[in-house]
């Protein structure tokens, strides 16, 4: 895993005299799983917002699978897929309709989005579901259906923003399941959450506080470091000392 | 899992923008045609309108209920009243009987005007040559009042002629009124034009604004603005539908006016399609604007409704005249596209007027349209950053 699918360097965003991203580097490989945590307040959709093209940074640099953040957004914009905790399905289009404009959205030709909803309709076992409207799918569904879709053009790295939220814990596992089998396939995944079980999931984390990132590394490394059994204490060591509170 | 595998074969081939909106105007199709609410407003409501401005709300005055106390009975008082009875503006009620009469049955509504010939009527004009009848109108609503005096003052009037066939005097002057446009006084002709402006408002400015909107509610414009389609794209591909079913809907107004109402096109039917075109534009881009600025489906359904339908109801001069407004409200009305949409229908449509007559009001729309379009897509970007 030579190939970097983001690279942070010295990455800054500053509002008025507020800095809500404050110099951050790092780096994540090709494939890997990426998990991006802090507290609310911490800087985290600032700078997740820059990494995909949504914002420029104030000074500092990164570069989105290959591409820079201040010249190149649209190429970044092409190469990522995302996910947010809101809901981003249509409810009153049917699952084959909601990819096909997802698809066409991102460039995808017909004949492929027509190869490849089958597939993934098939892969999701909701063929018999296919061209009902998505509005009466269970939550659980909506989300693994929203994330298929997120990926659907084949992104080289996609952005998770809670992507679990208010999901109970057996389909979080089954979309992780998800996450794994994509990660599997060589696509980068970047997350956010506040489920620390999902922490435990990632190859790396990242723990942002107040702006700034203060503990990078795997997460049995970062229990090691800490001397801690859980994420849960690692997350608790690092963000009790934060002084922002909200966004 | 097949789906996710092959992962860094890259797609085999792109699509073009053109494609990609067409993607994006078809989900706006699919939205507008299974929202019930939406399907209601958009094609219910044209019709509604047309029929409640057409038939419901009328000027005009018909079977209006008047009440004759005839104290004098003789030939003339009798002549006098079989012509009041004869014309279809009033359905004669039973005869008064007194004052106190008048004043209940003006109070439930039962009659609008009460006639009165005194006991010497007969006699008053047959000696002094001078009669003298009372007309006691209900002037609660004052144009009926008006209308209904008018009316039944003309009928005394052709009556006396009859009498004094040969009588000339010495000098006359005889108005003789022509309604030009309109020469039946077909109330609805003055309607259509402000019904069809307030259509374009409701369908253009409301749905658009709302369209807009829910996709950030939904969480979906967050998406969208992820994606490498064009924020411009997206404002285009939400303004195309609406503009396509506001022209539908304009086709069906004239349509219903003129099969239902019985409304004639005048002028241009084209001038008056691209003119259409220009105030729809200028309505979307409106709608987008509103759509920037808020943040919740109601605040801008309600913005469109209150800002933008109410002072198109009453500053465009279609239900109540501007001249006789206070200068504030009629400098109001200079800043409503409405107004000079109104003026441009009302003179191709009603007048049959080219386009070298409504060229100023064309001018002052498309001034706006251009306006409106580069402030909603300068809110627009300044919103992404």
């Amino acid at each position: 895993m030579e190939n970097k699918a983001i690279v942070c360097k010295d990455l800054t965003k500053q509002f008025g005299d507020f800095k809500a991203v404050d110099k951050i580097s790092f780096e994540v490989s090709e494939g890997e799983i990426f998990g991006f945590l802090g507290a609310n307040g911490a800087g985290k959709t600032t700078a997740m917002r820059i990494l995909c093209g949504l914002s420029y940074p104030t000074s500092g640099e990164a570069k989105v699978a290959g591409f820079d953040v201040y010249k190149e957004q649209e190429k970044i914009k092409k190469n990522i897929g995302y996910m947010s905790q809101k809901f981003s399905l249509y409810d009153n289009l049917t699952i084959l309709e909601n990819i096909e404009f997802y698809g066409g959205v991102y460039g995808v030709s017909r004949p492929e989005i027509k190869e490849r909803s089958a597939e993934l309709v098939k892969t999701l076992g909701l063929e018999k579901e296919a061209k009902k409207l998505v509005g009466g799918l269970p939550l659980g569904w909506k989300q693994k259906l929203a994330f298929s879709v997120a990926v659907f053009h084949r992104p080289k790295i996609v952005f998770l923003d809670e992507p679990t939220g208010g999901v109970d814990p057996i389909t979080r596992r089954q979309f992780w399941d998800m996450i794994y089998e994509a990660s599997a396939n060589g696509i980068t995944v970047f997350v956010t959450t506040h489920y620390m079980d999902e922490a435990e999931y990632c190859n790396r984390i990242s723990i942002m506080v107040d702006g700034r990132v203060e503990a990078i590394d795997s997460p049995t490394a970062l229990k090691e470091r800490f001397n801690v059994a859980s994420m849960d204490e690692v997350f608790y060591e690092l963000a009790r000392n934060a002084k922002r509170t909200s966004d | 899992m097949k789906f996710f595998m092959n992962w860094h074969e890259m797609p085999k081939e792109r699509l073009t923008n053109m494609k990609k909106l067409l993607a994006f105007i078809r989900k706006e199709f699919y939205h507008v045609f299974r929202d019930k609410r939406t399907l209601l407003i958009l094609f219910g409501l044209p019709v509604v309108q047309i029929i409640l401005f057409g038939f419901a709300l009328s000027n005009e005055v018909k079977n209006i209920g008047i009440a004759i106390q005839d104290n004098s009975r003789d030939i003339h008082t009798e002549n006098i009243i079989r012509k009041i009875q004869s014309s279809s503006y009033f359905k004669v009620e039973a005869p008064i009987l007194n004052y106190k009469d008048i004043e209940n049955r003006f109070k439930d509504g039962s009659i609008k005007c009460a006639v009165i010939f005194p006991s010497n009527f007969s006699s008053d004009l047959q000696r002094s040559g001078g009669a003298k009848t009372q007309l006691i109108a209900d002037a609660s609503d004052p144009n009926t009042a008006t209308i209904v005096t008018n009316y039944l003052t003309s009928i005394v009037y052709d009556y006396q002629q009859q009498l004094n066939p040969t009588t000339q005097l010495n000098y006359q002057i005889v108005t003789e009124i022509r309604q030009l446009y309109n020469e039946e006084q077909n109330g609805s002709l003055n309607f259509i034009p402000g019904v069809i402006a307030l259509i374009f408002m409701i369908v253009s400015t409301a749905l658009t604004s709302v369209s807009v909107v829910r996709e950030k509610e939904l969480g979906t414009m967050e998406i969208l603005l992820v994606s490498p389609f064009k924020p411009i794209m997206v404002l285009i591909a939400k303004a195309i539908p609406y503009l396509v079913l506001s022209l539908i809907n304009f086709i069906l107004i004239l349509f219903l006016s003129v099969y239902l109402l019985h409304v004639e096109i005048k002028g241009s039917f084209l001038l008056l399609f691209a003119e259409s075109i220009l105030f729809i534009i200028t309505c979307l881009s409106l709608g987008l604007l509103i759509s920037n600025v808020t943040d919740s489906q109601q605040t801008a359904m309600l913005i469109s409704m209150m800002g933008m339908m109410l002072p198109t109801l009453i500053l465009t001069g279609f239900m109540f005249p501007l001249e006789n407004m206070p200068w504030i409200f009629r400098m109001v009305s200079h800043i409503l596209p409405s107004r000079y949409y109104y003026t441009i229908v009302k003179a191709v449509m009603l007048k049959g007027l080219g386009f070298e007559f409504v060229w100023k009001e064309t001018l002052i729309l498309a001034g706006m349209a251009i306006f409106l379009l580069a402030i909603a897509l300068k809110k627009f970007k300044i919103r992404l950053s």
